[in-house]
């Protein structure tokens, strides 16, 4: 960032500062002091230029020298901030993808594995996209066919469960693959990030061969959860512990402190499958949200517009209004698969119970079971990709792939 | 500090300012809807477990390893209420800037002269003690180029910046500090003086009268804890100190005096190191552990179980680290206070030696075994290795420091007027925007709105209450200070006695709490509603109490409902007659035998019969006329 040094004469009183970006109506003044200031712009405001702006050089850390002893993680950055710097100079924070930079901001790293890592992109996880899912898949295979012992993920917390379940479905890994990212910005000195990052590498370097999210287990900074990608779900817009699994127990926890991992939960082991990569996906799939005496023209709208696969969030097992029924069997004879899900989350999926069920099902529905919704959606675009034939359609949404569906709901 | 002690400010220079910290009375705090109220650790409802992490940028001062230790080692925990949320626990972002608070901070800016900013940007300042939850406390300049004019002459006012007051820390241990939810986030003003001061005497004075001008807005919390000043001094020579968390007035003279005693003190060792011929000091740290083998002192003797004893040699410092600096604090408290910071049982140096259970054999051997002769100073840690490495090496850095004179740093006011080292000067680089708080401007009206009612100081009001109602000195103080001042106002307004008015108001009301009246509930219309029965007649002033009473308890009703329920409504003269002549009547020996005397305890009979319904002058009067009807009966 390039800035200037003035001198703002306003109201009798000099302000002495550095002139930064502002977007009201206001001069906004960093002053020496570094507090920011705003004064307001009009004729009796007089600015001089002290100096014309410099730029800071931006101070490269040097990576350490790879220890042999520790196994190799590559860090795959898609946006999401797990480690940024604070200019103080002009306030500016900006986000760091440099393996470099991230281990100068978290050195404990250092102590679990050898990094390196590439910046598959850089965005806001609200705009990610299917082929970006399909991208940094075939990033992660190309580093795992280069060696790499465990692949970490940073990523925007908004969207980072879809990508997690699209590379649980296009995978099959013989490492660990590890999302993680933090809750609370990477520029407060009391973010998650630490703590998340620490957790996941020792994950990464585990022998859970998973598509997994990394996250707070709760408020404090003393475990993380390790969450199967398939079952996990973003439930709190703020909090630390926003991460829940879902219909299913998290895989294990990650102690920060001890840095011990302590599994309660199947698992695929390291190695036990060989690394195979299925990147189609179909993009003309939609979520649908159902609420009372909502028209059902939604449905007609994605039948019109040629999609091929709905997923319906139903209320309590799976229903919608009696209303929709028709619309829906009129998708399904145009070709259009249809999952029903439900709103409640918890819970699978049953439309033998109720007349409106019955219908669903006569109407051509498939019965999503105890999937999240969202994660029915990239199953069902993926699933799209293989077979449009409606009874192989059913099989597969119907048959566990990654983790994503159970045949018994446990007991908690 | 008397006698030799006194120094000559003048002639060394002596530069002081203030920073004040005083809490805001708002309704919630500032960067959330939580009100602003003080809890017993004990009613915490959850704790919070947290780590803060720091890069380099926010602790340039700190080597890189102690930086780490750090990192891993601090626990913070938080403890949280009922009355506190998400925002306190750093798990939401904040609420938009409290608007109450920036009134009350627009307002104290004026009173102090203050040209406020067009626009107020919330700022983060990194803190890295723990006591905010985030890591830093949010803060916010909102005016400069004030001053106050005091006797002695004009004192500039530098700035006045709104931010959120930290968490209250409760509990220390080695490895873990707790801290209480419950203050975090009360907003404050925080008003800086220019160096304009010269003496401690003045620096005392300008406290007092800033505190005197926060008071007069009726705004600001009051009690222990709620204002806190930090010092700022140097001396020509010196170099600038904070002292920070003054909590009392009366310390603000003794800690000017100490620090500049304290500066002159290392200028002193300063000049005779130079003589001894003292270079840089180099680390080079010796384990002496096999010395202390069957020592008694206790600490040194439970670190021998964990680690070990480490010692540097301090060339040619002999005698110089056991040299008072401060009263009953030696130089070598200096280095203890940074040492400290690394979780070191103890920090010993050979001028205090032999001592705390360290026999002079020991110190022999220490000494041989360091190669040290007279003229040197040993200081040695007890601990283990790595912290003991770390806090050797601020110990040698501190030490090296002595040869330049003063450091400029932090310090934490004792409780007698000394300090202690706390950490490094901030500087502005621990500063940056708080994104997730939109900017406020301020516009013209709104500063308009807030000059029009500025609040008269609380001097002038006082006086004016002397005059203008003829309160005496110390009801007017009373009233003048008290946050029912204007319903004064207003209830004289309607006619009544203003000491009437003052002795119900605070006298009347704290009574009635002692009693365990739920006073809180006495809203103004209260007030004027029972003065209203007054000024009618309808009730004496003897029953104020038992009205404000019901209507504490029952606040829905009217004051005249309430006095009516509990039959207050004053009698006729009649009534009051007929009272006092059955009185009379079946006392009739004991006037006969006392006569007019009979008047003050048949005074107390007939009160309470007509239970403070009726004027104690009319009874009187009546009650004596039947007196003397009946001794002249005679």
């Amino acid at each position: 960032m390039k800035v200037k040094r003035v001198e703002v004469e306003r109201e009798g009183i000099t302000h002495t500062g550095l002139l930064m970006p502002s977007r009201g109506a206001c001069i906004v003044l960093k002053l020496d002091s570094g507090y920011n200031i705003g004064l307001k712009k009009d004729a009796k405001t007089k600015v001089t230029v002290l100096k014309e702006g410099v730029v800071m050089p931006h101070k490269k850390v040097s990576s350490p020298s790879p220890n042999p002893a520790l196994p190799t993680i590559s860090i795959l950055s898609t946006g999401g901030t797990i480690a940024s710097k604070v200019d103080y100079r002009t306030g500016a924070v900006t986000s760091q993808f440099d393996v470099e930079d991230i281990l100068g901001a978290i050195p404990e790293l250092t102590e679990i594995a050898n990094f390196r890592g590439k910046a598959i992109y850089n965005i806001l996880s609200e705009n990610m996209r299917i082929k970006y899912w399909q991208k940094l898949a075939r990033a992660a295979a190309d580093e795992i066919k280069k060696g790499a012992d465990g692949i970490m993920v940073t990523h925007g917390t908004d969207t980072m469960t879809y990508t997690a379940a699209a590379l649980s479905f296009m995978l099959k890994t013989p490492v660990p693959i590890v999302f993680v990212g933090s809750q609370r910005s990477a520029d407060r000195p009391s973010s998650d990030n630490v703590v998340n990052a620490v957790c996941a590498a020792k994950v990464a370097t585990s022998d859970i061969a998973e598509v997994a999210v990394v996250m707070h287990a709760g408020m404090s900074d003393d475990e993380c959860l390790i969450h199967r990608g398939t079952r996990v779900r973003k439930m709190h817009t703020s909090r630390r512990d926003a991460f829940q699994s879902i219909n299913a127990k998290p895989i294990g926890t990650v102690d920060y402190k001890t840095r011990k991992i302590h599994t309660s939960e199947e698992y695929r082991k390291r190695g036990e499958q060989k690394l195979a990569i299925n990147d189609k996906l179909e993009a003309k799939c939609a979520l649908v949200k159902f609420s009372p005496d909502a028209e059902p023209d939604v449905i007609n709208y994605y039948t019109d517009k040629g999609y091929k696969g709905l997923v319906i969030e139903g209320t309590g097992l799976g229903h919608v209004s009696t209303e929709w029924i028709p619309s829906i069997k009129k998708a399904v004879d145009n070709g259009v698969h249809v999952v029903m899900m439900s709103q409640c989350l918890g819970g699978r999926v049953c439309d033998r119970v109720y007349d409106t069920g019955r219908d669903l099902l006569k109407a051509g529905v498939i019965e999503g079971e105890d999937m999240l919704p969202e994660v029915a959606l990239v199953k069902l675009m993926w699933v799209l990709a293989q077979t449009k034939n409606s009874a192989e359609v059913r099989q597969l949404m119907q048959t566990n792939i990654a983790g994503e569906l159970s045949e018994r709901s446990k007991q908690a | 500090m008397k006698g030799q002690n006194r120094l000559d400010y003048r002639q060394l220079g002596l530069k002081a300012g203030l920073e004040i910290h005083q809490q805001l009375d708002t309704k919630t705090k500032l960067f959330c809807n939580c009100p602003t109220r003080l809890r017993n650790t004990d009613e915490s409802t959850y704790e919070v477990r947290r780590y803060l992490h720091l890069t380099e940028s926010e602790l340039g001062e700190v080597d890189r390893a102690a930086l780490e230790e750090a990192r891993r080692k601090r626990l913070f925990i938080y403890k949280g209420y009922d009355t506190t949320c998400l925002i306190e626990n750093d798990e939401e972002p904040p609420q938009p800037l409290n608007q109450e608070a920036l009134d009350v901070a627009l307002e104290v800016a004026l009173l102090l002269g203050m040209t406020p900013v067009d626009e107020v940007h919330t700022m983060r300042k990194i803190v890295i003690d723990g006591s905010n939850t985030a890591g830093f406390q949010r803060t916010a300049l909102v005016a400069s180029n004030g001053k106050i004019s005091i006797p002695e002459g004009d004192i500039g006012i530098a700035t006045l910046c709104l931010e959120e007051e930290a968490a209250q820390k409760v509990a220390e241990s080695i490895n873990s500090t707790t801290y209480s939810l419950d203050r975090l986030g009360i907003p404050l003003v925080e008003i800086a003086t220019m160096a304009d001061i010269t003496t401690p005497e003045q620096a005392r004075i300008v406290a007092e009268h800033l505190g005197m001008m926060l008071r007069s807005t009726g705004k600001v919390k009051r009690g222990i804890g709620t204002i806190r000043q930090d010092i700022n001094i140097s001396i020509a020579k010196g170099a600038r100190t904070e002292i920070k968390g003054v909590q009392t007035l009366n310390l603000i003279e003794t800690i000017v005096e100490r620090e500049a005693l304290r500066q002159v003190n290392l200028l002193k060792i300063r000049d005779e190191l130079k003589k001894r011929g003292v270079k840089q000091v180099e680390m080079e740290i010796i384990d002496v552990s096999d010395v202390f083998a069957a020592t008694k002192c206790k600490v040194i003797k439970n670190a021998l179980k964990k680690g070990g004893i480490f010692a540097v040699c301090l060339p040619k410092f002999g005698g110089l680290v056991g040299q008072e600096i401060q009263p009953g604090r030696r130089f070598g408290a200096e280095f203890a206070d940074r040492a400290k910071r690394f979780s070191i049982g103890g920090v010993f140096h050979t001028d205090e030696l032999p001592g705390y259970g360290i026999t002079s054999g020991e110190v022999s051997a220490l000494k041989k075994r360091t190669y040290a002769t007279s003229e040197n100073c040993i200081i040695f840690v007890a601990g283990e290795r790595s912290k003991a490495t770390l806090s050797l090496k601020v110990v040698v850095e501190r030490v090296n420091m002595a040869l330049k004179g003063v450091p400029e740093e932090t310090r934490r006011a004792l409780e007698n007027g000394n300090s202690a080292y706390m950490r490094p000067l901030p500087g502005a680089a621990r500063m940056y925007p708080e994104t997730d708080v939109l900017p406020v401007y301020i516009p013209p009206e709104r500063l308009d709105r807030i000059k029009s009612a500025l609040p008269e100081l609380l001097p002038e009001q006082r006086a004016r209450y002397i005059k203008e109602y003829g309160l005496s000195e110390e009801f007017a103080g009373l009233i003048a200070r008290s946050k029912r001042a204007l319903l004064f106002e207003r209830i004289v307004a309607l006619g009544i006695s203003p000491t009437l008015v003052v002795r119900t108001l605070e006298g009347t009301t704290s009574e009635l709490s002692r009693e365990g009246v739920p006073v809180q509930h006495l809203a103004d219309e209260h007030f004027i509603g029972v003065f209203k029965l007054i000024k009618a007649k309808k009730i004496a002033k003897e029953g104020i109490p038992q009205v404000l009473k019901g209507l504490a308890s029952s606040p829905s009703k009217s004051a005249e409902k309430v006095a009516a329920e509990i039959g207050l409504q004053a009698p006729s003269k009649e009534d009051i007659e007929s009272v006092i002549d059955k009185v009379v009547q079946s006392k009739e020996g004991f006037i006969r035998e006392r006569g007019l005397e009979a008047t003050k305890p048949l005074m107390g009979v007939v009160m309470k019969q007509l239970r403070g319904r009726a004027d104690g002058k009319l009874i009187n009067s009546i009650l004596k006329e039947k007196i003397t009807a009946i001794m002249r009966e005679k």
